[in-house]
C-alpha cells in the first residue's frame, strides 16, 4: 500500500514552458524553460525557478505570475498533476504552458502572493479536511509551528513522504472505511507513531471522505481521447466540493463509481442509505426554495426528477491513472488522495441529449 | 431538534428551509430595505436551471452598508497607505462627481452579499464583493478601510484564516469569503445560551437569522432589529 502512495509523491510532469510573446523584448526571443513540477505541487511553487531563465527579457513592471494552457489561466491553487489530468486530456509530454508575468487576470483567478498564498490555500484545504472527517479543525489549528513548517516543507520539496507521513499522523485524518489502515501503519517508519493512528480508526465517527470532483460533460461520444473536445472555458468544468458519504452496508463493497455517483445525483439513481426521514412532495420548476418539507429530503427530490440514469461515465482520471470503477473506494483514497487528505477525482461525463424531464 | 446533542451544524436540507424563514421574514420585517433571494444556479452547466432547483444560494446585492463613524476613527489608528487610488477613479468617473464626498474614504460602496452552503462544514458560508457606483471592484485595501474596526483587527490577527479571497462556488470568480471553520461551534454555544431557542422545536427556521446576526456584523450588515425580536 505504501507504494502506490509513493509513486503519488514522486509523480512529476515535465513542463515546457514558454513565455507569452507579448512579454518578450528581446531578439532573439528566450527558449522555453523545462522543469519536472511535482504532481503534488502547485505551480506558483516553481516561479522562482523558471523566473531567472526569462528575467532579461521581461519589460519593465512588477511580476503577477500566472500560467495558462491553450488559452485557458491555470488556477494555481488546484494541485498540479490535477489541472494536467482534467486539461490535458491526450496526456503531452512535455506539457506546453504559457507563463506570464504581467497582466494577472484577476477576473478570473484568485490573486496569489506568492508561496504565502500556496501554503494557507493549502492549510486551509487541510482544515477542511480535518473538519469533513472529524468533525473540528483542531488538530490542524493546533498544531505546533515547527510541525506546521515540517509539513508543508514535505509538501514543497515534494518527495519528502517520510517526513510528511511523520507530521500528518499526528493530525489523527485516519478516515473512514479504510480497512487498508492497517497495512498502511505495518510500514516500517510509520509504525513508531501508528497508535495514534490506529486509534483514530477505531475512533472515526462519520464515514465522509474529503473529495473534490472535477467534471466535464461531452454530448457526444469519442473513441479516442485525441478527438475529445478542448477544455477551453472553466465554466465547461463542474466543480464539485462535496464530501462522499460512505455508508458502510454489510457485505457490500463501496465502489470508486458509487462514490462518483453519489455526488452526481443530478445524473444518477444513487440509493441513499440514510435513514433521514423523509417526506416527498412538490417538485415544482420555478419554487425558488423548498419548502419546509421540500428541502426535507434533497437526495429523495432529486431522484423524483430524474426518473432514471441519464449519463454515462466516460472517463475516471486519478493522480494520472484511470482505475477500475469497481475498486473499493477506501482503497483509492488511502492510495491516490492529496497530501492535504483531499481526493481529487477528474471525471469526464457523457450527458444523454434526451431532454430531461423536470418532473418525476 | 435537541439542543443539547447538536453540534451546531446543519444539513442542506435544512440550510433550504432556513433559507426560506430568512427570505419571508426579511421581506415582513424590512419591506424597505432590499430582499434576500433565492438564486438557483445548477453546479453542471449542461443541467438547465429550472430542471434543478436543489442548487443554489441566498443574495443580498447592491446593498449600502454604512460604517459607524467611531469605527472609522478607530480604524483610522490602523497604518494606512495613502488612497490614491480612490482619488484616481474620481478624477476620471463622472459618476463620483454625483457622490457628496468630504474624503475619499467616503465614497459610497456597494456591497453584494451571498450566502452559500458548504457541504464539508455543513454550515451556511458568506462571500462577498465590494464594488463602487460605476461596478469597479474595491482592491482588498480599500475594503477593509470599508470594514468595521473589529473586523479590520481581526484581520491584521488571522490574515489567512479570516476573510480570504476565494472562488465563488457558483459563479466561479474571486469572491471575498468568511471562513467557516468556527460556525458549527459557535452556532451551538448561541442557540444553547438562549433559553427560548433552546426550547424552540422549529430552531431551523432561526438558525440563518441568528447566524446572519452574528456574521453580518463583519461587513457592518445589520439585521433589523425585530428579525431576531420576533423569533
Amino acid at each position: 500500500m505504501m507504494e502506490a502512495q509513493k509513486y503519488v509523491w514522486e509523480g512529476a510532469i515535465p513542463l515546457q514552458i514558454h513565455l507569452h510573446e507579448s512579454e518578450v523584448t528581446t531578439l532573439p526571443p528566450p527558449l522555453p524553460a523545462l522543469i519536472l513540477a511535482p504532481r503534488i505541487g502547485y505551480l506558483p511553487l516553481l516561479i522562482p525557478h523558471i523566473k531567472p531563465h526569462f528575467n532579461s527579457t521581461l519589460p519593465p513592471g512588477v511580476d503577477t505570475v500566472w500560467f495558462e494552457y491553450k488559452g485557458l489561466p491555470l488556477k494555481w491553487y488546484i494541485p498540479t498533476g490535477v489541472l494536467f489530468d482534467l486539461l490535458c486530456v491526450e496526456p503531452e509530454r512535455p506539457w506546453n504552458l504559457t507563463v506570464h508575468f504581467r497582466g494577472y487576470p484577476g477576473n478570473i483567478l484568485i490573486p496569489c502572493e506568492g508561496e504565502d498564498s500556496v501554503k494557507w490555500s493549502f492549510i486551509n484545504s487541510l482544515k477542511e479536511a480535518s473538519y469533513i472527517i472529524n468533525g473540528n479543525c483542531k488538530n490542524v489549528m493546533n498544531m505546533s509551528q515547527p510541525d506546521q513548517v515540517e509539513l508543508w516543507h514535505s509538501v514543497f520539496n515534494a518527495g519528502n513522504l517520510e517526513a510528511y507521513l511523520k507530521v500528518s499522523s499526528k493530525l489523527k485524518l485516519g478516515t473512514a472505511g479504510h480497512e487498508y489502515s492497517a497495512n498502511l501503519n505495518s510500514g516500517s517508519f510509520v509504525s513508531r507513531q501508528s497508535t495514534g493512528d490506529t486509534d483514530a480508526t477505531g475512533q472515526v465517527k462519520t464515514g465522509r471522505v474529503p473529495v473534490r470532483l472535477y467534471v466535464w460533460g461531452v454530448s457526444e461520444d469519442f473513441d479516442d481521447l485525441e478527438d475529445a473536445p478542448q477544455i477551453d472555458s472553466w465554466d465547461k468544468i463542474s466543480y464539485i466540493n462535496r464530501p462522499v458519504e460512505i455508508h458502510g452496508e454489510e457485505g457490500k463493497c463501496f465502489t470508486l463509481l458509487d462514490a462518483v455517483k453519489s455526488l452526481l445525483p443530478e445524473h444518477f439513481q444513487y440509493k441513499s442509505l440514510t435513514n433521514e426521514e423523509s417526506s416527498k412532495e412538490e417538485g415544482e420548476d420555478e419554487q425558488k426554495v423548498p419548502s419546509e418539507e421540500g428541502g426535507e429530503n434533497l437526495s429523495e427530490d432529486v431522484e423524483s426528477c430524474y426518473p432514471s440514469d441519464n449519463a454515462e461515465v466516460k472517463l475516471v482520471r486519478i493522480q494520472g491513472i484511470e482505475p477500475k470503477l469497481e475498486i473499493p473506494f477506501s482503497w483509492v483514497v488511502h492510495n491516490l488522495m492529496n497530501p492535504e487528505h483531499f481526493l481529487h477525482i477528474c471525471v469526464c461525463l457523457k450527458v444523454s441529449q434526451v431532454k430531461i424531464p423536470s418532473d418525476g | 431538534m435537541d439542543i443539547s446533542s447538536w453540534d451546531g451544524t446543519i444539513s442542506l436540507a435544512e440550510f433550504h428551509v432556513a433559507a426560506r424563514a430568512l427570505v419571508e421574514k426579511w421581506k415582513r420585517v424590512s419591506s424597505a430595505s432590499p430582499p434576500w433571494s433565492w438564486v438557483s444556479c445548477p453546479k453542471q452547466p449542461w443541467v438547465a436551471s429550472h430542471e434543478v432547483s436543489v442548487e443554489g444560494y441566498l443574495s443580498l446585492e447592491n446593498i449600502i452598508l454604512v460604517s459607524i463613524k467611531e469605527e472609522h476613527d478607530e480604524l483610522l489608528s490602523f497604518p494606512q497607505k495613502e488612497e490614491t487610488s480612490c482619488s484616481d477613479k474620481e478624477e476620471s468617473i463622472d459618476i463620483a462627481t454625483l457622490v457628496q464626498s468630504q474624503s475619499d474614504r467616503d465614497e459610497i460602496c456597494y456591497y453584494d452579499l451571498h450566502i452559500v452552503y458548504s457541504a464539508s462544514y455543513r454550515v451556511p458560508v458568506l462571500y462577498f464583493r465590494v464594488y463602487y457606483s460605476d461596478g469597479e471592484p474595491l482592491e482588498f485595501e480599500d475594503i477593509k478601510k470599508h470594514l468595521p474596526a473589529h473586523s479590520a483587527k481581526t484581520l491584521l490577527d488571522s490574515k489567512w484564516t479570516f476573510i480570504t479571497q476565494e472562488e465563488h462556488p457558483y459563479l466561479k470568480r474571486p469572491w471575498y469569503k468568511l471562513h467557516p471553520c468556527g460556525t458549527g461551534e459557535w452556532m451551538k454555544l448561541l442557540f444553547q445560551g438562549d433559553v427560548s431557542l433552546a426550547r424552540n422545536g422549529a430552531a431551523i427556521e432561526v438558525y440563518l437569522i441568528s447566524w446572519l446576526s452574528f456574521v453580518g456584523q463583519v461587513v457592518g450588515l445589520r439585521i433589523p432589529y425585530e428579525m431576531l425580536n420576533q423569533l
